[in-house]
């Protein structure tokens, strides 16, 4: 059982408490514990079990506009005096800013709502194993898969947050996460694919065998792929890696960025960045969201956000430290993101493969291209040729290269939104973009 | 060292029992215990944003039979826990019956000494170093917007307890420190990175303000990138500088060679062995024995002795990089490749310092040769798709090549190739091999470890970089 909030709670008050008593004039815990159980599979058979238990503390102590921070998982009462005793004793060596605070009292969260992010349901891995056996016999149907591995994870996990102005608050989360990855196998190629399912609740999560199905159809379908030449085409981004461009996106709103001028959105604040089709929210309290919460990682209510208003960047995401810096409020951005997604578009699916005569279905990126200061981006990708609404063939070893700014005016969203992680989008198609290929 | 016993209601004697117990139906397993500290303390914006230290403890126990492995983890070293977690590793063995237990040979070498980086220097005097760096750069160029500097320093103890009681240590230190840079002229921005590192103290690095070489490298890659235009897009030549740019090796054949892969044939080498896979000249080899290197370990995370590992010698593939559990089932040795992130992830076969070695030419002969190219003389990060073999990393500093002359530097773009022929497009090997400043890390199933590259110039006959320029 992970640990309980009466327990976490006395480890945190006797932090604040010690931090006070050494000459801290704010001090900010954080302490949780998790629990996970994993079972993986490999071709048919059990590969590997991994039980892991996680404890955990962060303390930040501040001394008038000093500060610092100490981390440990060894929340024993001996460490932790010697720890906190080290931190107070670093804050008073380090050198003030004038930024440093807590939150505005009055931006705390009042209350924690009931936002549906527990079950208590264990599996046991017994159950675990029968799943994802069930799940890699589906995979396995067809002669050209060569390999399968699979997973199960059970989590459940319990925090504190706490504060020397009297916040003190928590909240369970549990996920269930089961994600298969398939290689297939030709006389030319080799390929693999995946497909996931992550769930709050037990319940939730996917079939087994359509779990399967999908990763197995997902790496077939890459086999003997070509490589193109290199041309401008439109490029449609598969929604599992069209919420990437949000995640960039949302880096480079983000108050560290926007404060250190690091950002190629600074300044932008009400100024057209997308075309006037496109919304953005970040909405905090969708019941069952993984990325809900109803406090970010200060304790600062949070609540939906429009960041983005027919193409027009309205918000920034702000924390206490960097919106001083700004001149602004916290809008409880600490930590990033709740539940971020583009807003449905007007255009179907089969639509938007249809609106070009010829275009580039994009599956999957690698490499880190993605340059926030400049926007630049320039990544490795794999995906399908369409012509005429249909996938003709698969490519490979190519590259996709454009630069934020642009794409970010020429995105054109299907509405085919779902919220199946924390960031979602729609199927999106951006024209204009340059592809490397032969 | 560590005493993981000392404060615990846990005695060696009765973790020695246990671990015998739960192993001894299993062909491996290990009672895996490290203790950690680590700091980090940043400058950004002018101001010391950060300084915060991290001490981490905690337990890993491991039982093997067969391919499957039971692994279990916790933080709290007491009876109560192990015992816990040896019933959580049984009931995954539950018919367990087998006994490989090749024994663990023995090495005295050490390839850094053991020493806690963070104690051996004050914290005003890392801040005193971290304001000079901010001056330093500012007052150098006007066009300064940002500067960013860190250091980063972390000691891990680590104890192996295997069945019958046979124990190994190993004490590590790690430091890095970090400076980058932002520049703006007429609007438009580009930054550039330096960074240095390795298991030795600050100190070994920072003598003689040789912190000032940090900055200026740093602040040189920024203002070459305020001049770049946008990169070609298309197949071309490639010549590679020494040093860092051996990425390219560790993506693109390193990952191809690790025994995992190799084991489950999901790797593009899996029935290679023995086969040209490079050109002529070309030899590489995965070193842990490297004195203070950032990828070098004395031991590695099963307790087994590093070794120099040949994997590739003139163009055929030698080894794969192997830890016990993948040796045993290919039939061969552990090439002391066993690491891990830290106690709460299962040990995997992975790089340590990964070098290609010194060929004959020259890297001018290699420019002068390219009629139409890039020279890329370093990177951020990469990638590969083991199955596909499909590789990529981003260049961080590059110019165009036309008519056998360096020209114009080009905008940072994304180089894409294939791991098993890459090597065979090899048409050069310089003689000016260095290795990396010490900043690698490297990921891999969650996992990061700190590792090295090295590499001489090379000339690629053919690769496609990723530009927007058609």
């Amino acid at each position: 059982m992970v640990k309980d909030q009466e327990y976490l709670e006395k480890k945190a008050s006797y932090c604040l408490d010690y931090a006070k008593k050494l000459g801290a004039t704010d001090t900010i815990v954080n302490v949780g514990n998790s629990i996970s159980e994993t079972v993986n599979f490999r071709n048919k058979k059990l590969d590997e079990s991994n039980r892991s238990d996680n404890l955990g503390i962060d303390i930040t102590t501040f001394v008038g506009k000093k500060k610092s921070s100490i981390s440990s998982s060894n929340l024993l009462r001996e460490n932790l005096n010697i720890l906190i005793e080290k931190c107070v004793e670093t804050t008073k060596n380090t050198p003030e800013d004038e930024f440093n605070s807590l939150p505005d009292k009055d931006l705390l969260a009042k209350e924690v709502k009931d936002l549906n992010l527990y079950d208590d349901s264990h599996i046991e891995n017994d159950n675990k194993v029968e799943y994802l056996s069930r799940l890699e016999t589906a995979a396995s149907n067809d002669k050209k898969i060569i390999n399968t591995e699979s997973s199960f994870v059970e989590d459940k996990s319990n925090f504190i947050l706490a504060n020397s102005d009297g916040f003190c608050k928590g909240f369970k989360t549990s996920s269930f996460v089961a994600s298969s990855v398939a290689v297939a196998k030709d006389d030319r190629s080799m390929e693999r694919d995946y497909e996931y399912t992550v769930k709050c609740h037990l319940k939730d999560i996917k079939n087994a065998e359509e779990l399967g199905k999908k990763a197995a159809e997902y790496s077939l379908r890459k086999l003997s792929p070509k490589k193109i030449g290199s041309e401008k085409i439109a490029i449609i981004f598969d929604k599992r890696i069209a919420k990437g461009i949000l995640s960039t996106f949302a880096s480079a709103i983000s108050a560290s960025s926007i404060s250190r001028g690091t950002s190629f959105l600074k300044n932008k604040i009400n100024q057209k960045i997308f075309q006037e089709t496109i919304n953005i929210f970040d909405k905090p309290d969708i019941s069952k969201g993984q990325g809900s919460r109803s406090f970010d990682s200060e304790g600062v209510r949070t609540d939906t956000l429009k960041l983005v208003e027919q193409g027009i960047l309205k918000h920034y995401l702000l924390d206490t430290y960097n919106g001083r810096k700004l001149n602004l409020k916290s809008n409880g951005r600490c930590g990033g993101t709740s539940n971020l997604y583009f807003e449905n578009g007007k255009i179907n699916y089969k639509d938007l493969l249809n609106s070009n005569s010829k275009c580039l279905y994009i599956t999957e990126t690698i490499g880190h291209g993605s340059n926030i200061v400049t926007g630049d981006y320039s990544v490795g990708a794999t995906g399908f040729l369409v012509e005429n609404g249909e996938f003709k063939y698969p490519i490979n070893e190519i590259t996709i290269a454009g630069n934020f700014k642009d794409m970010f005016q020429n995105i054109t969203l299907a509405n085919d939104l779902e919220f199946d992680y924390s960031t979602n989008s729609p199927t999106i198609m951006i024209e204009g973009m340059v592809v490397a290929g032969k | 060292m560590s005493n993981f016993f000392e404060k615990s209601d846990l005695t060696r004697n009765e973790a020695e029992n246990i671990i015998s117990d739960t192993l001894k139906k299993c062909d491996d397993g290990e009672l895996y215990l490290e203790n950690s500290k680590s700091e980090n303390i940043l400058l950004d914006d002018n101001k010391i944003k950060k300084s915060s230290y991290n001490s981490d403890l905690g337990f890993g126990f491991r039982a093997v039979s067969g391919e499957v492995v039971a692994y279990s983890h916790s933080n709290e070293i007491s009876k109560n826990s192990l015992k816990q977690s040896s019933e959580s590793l049984k009931s995954t063995l539950k018919s367990a019956n087998s006994s490989y237990n090749h024994s663990i040979p023995k090495s005295n070498k050490k390839y850094y000494e053991n020493i806690n980086p963070i104690e051996k220097k004050t914290l005003k005097s890392k801040i005193d170093v971290l304001n000079k760096v901010n001056d330093y750069l500012r007052k150098k160029d006007n066009n300064v917007q940002q500067v960013t500097a860190n250091f980063s320093g972390e000691q891990k103890s680590i104890e192996i307890i295997r069945s019958g009681g046979e124990t190994l240590t190993d004490v590590r230190p790690l430091i890095r420190f970090n400076v980058s840079v932002m520049l703006e002229k007429n609007g438009r921005k580009e930054s550039g990175v330096y960074g240095i590192g390795g298991r030795q103290s600050y100190d070994d690095y920072l003598i003689n303000d040789n912190w000032k070489n940090v900055c200026d490298e740093a602040l040189r890659i920024a203002s070459v990138n305020l001049e770049s235009k946008p990169a070609p897009a298309g197949e071309m030549k490639v010549v590679l500088g020494p040093g860092w740019p051996a990425i390219l090796i560790h993506e693109a054949i390193g990952h191809g060679l690790e025994g995992d892969f190799n084991r489950k044939k999901t790797s593009a080498f899996h029935n290679l062995m023995g086969q040209k896979v490079a050109s002529e000249g070309v030899t590489i080899v995965d070193d842990g024995t490297l004195d203070n290197r950032r990828g070098s370990l004395t031991i590695d995370d099963e307790g087994t002795p590093t070794e120099k590992t040949v994997l590739i010698e003139n163009g055929i593939l030698k080894n794969f990089m192997q830890d016990r559990l993948n040796a045993r089932l290919m039939k061969t040795r552990s090439t002391g490749s066993g690491r891990r992130e830290n106690y709460r992830h299962i040990v995997l076969p992975r790089m340590r310092n990964t070098m290609m070695l010194n060929g004959k030419q020259t890297q001018d002969e290699m420019i002068k040769s390219v009629d139409k190219g890039i020279f890329a003389v370093s990177f951020g990060g990469g990638q590969v798709d083991i199955t596909s073999g499909k590789f990529v990393f981003n260049c961080t500093e590059a110019y165009e090549i036309t008519e056998g002359k360096i020209g114009s530097p080009i905008k940072g773009a994304t180089l894409i190739g294939d791991g098993p022929s890459i090597l065979k497009e090899v048409s050069m090997v310089g003689n000016d091999m260095m290795l990396d400043p010490g900043i690698g890390t490297c990921g891999k199933a969650g996992q990061g470890v700190p590792v090295g590259v090295a590499q001489p110039s090379i000339l690629i006959n053919k690769m496609t970089v990723g530009g927007t320029n058609l």
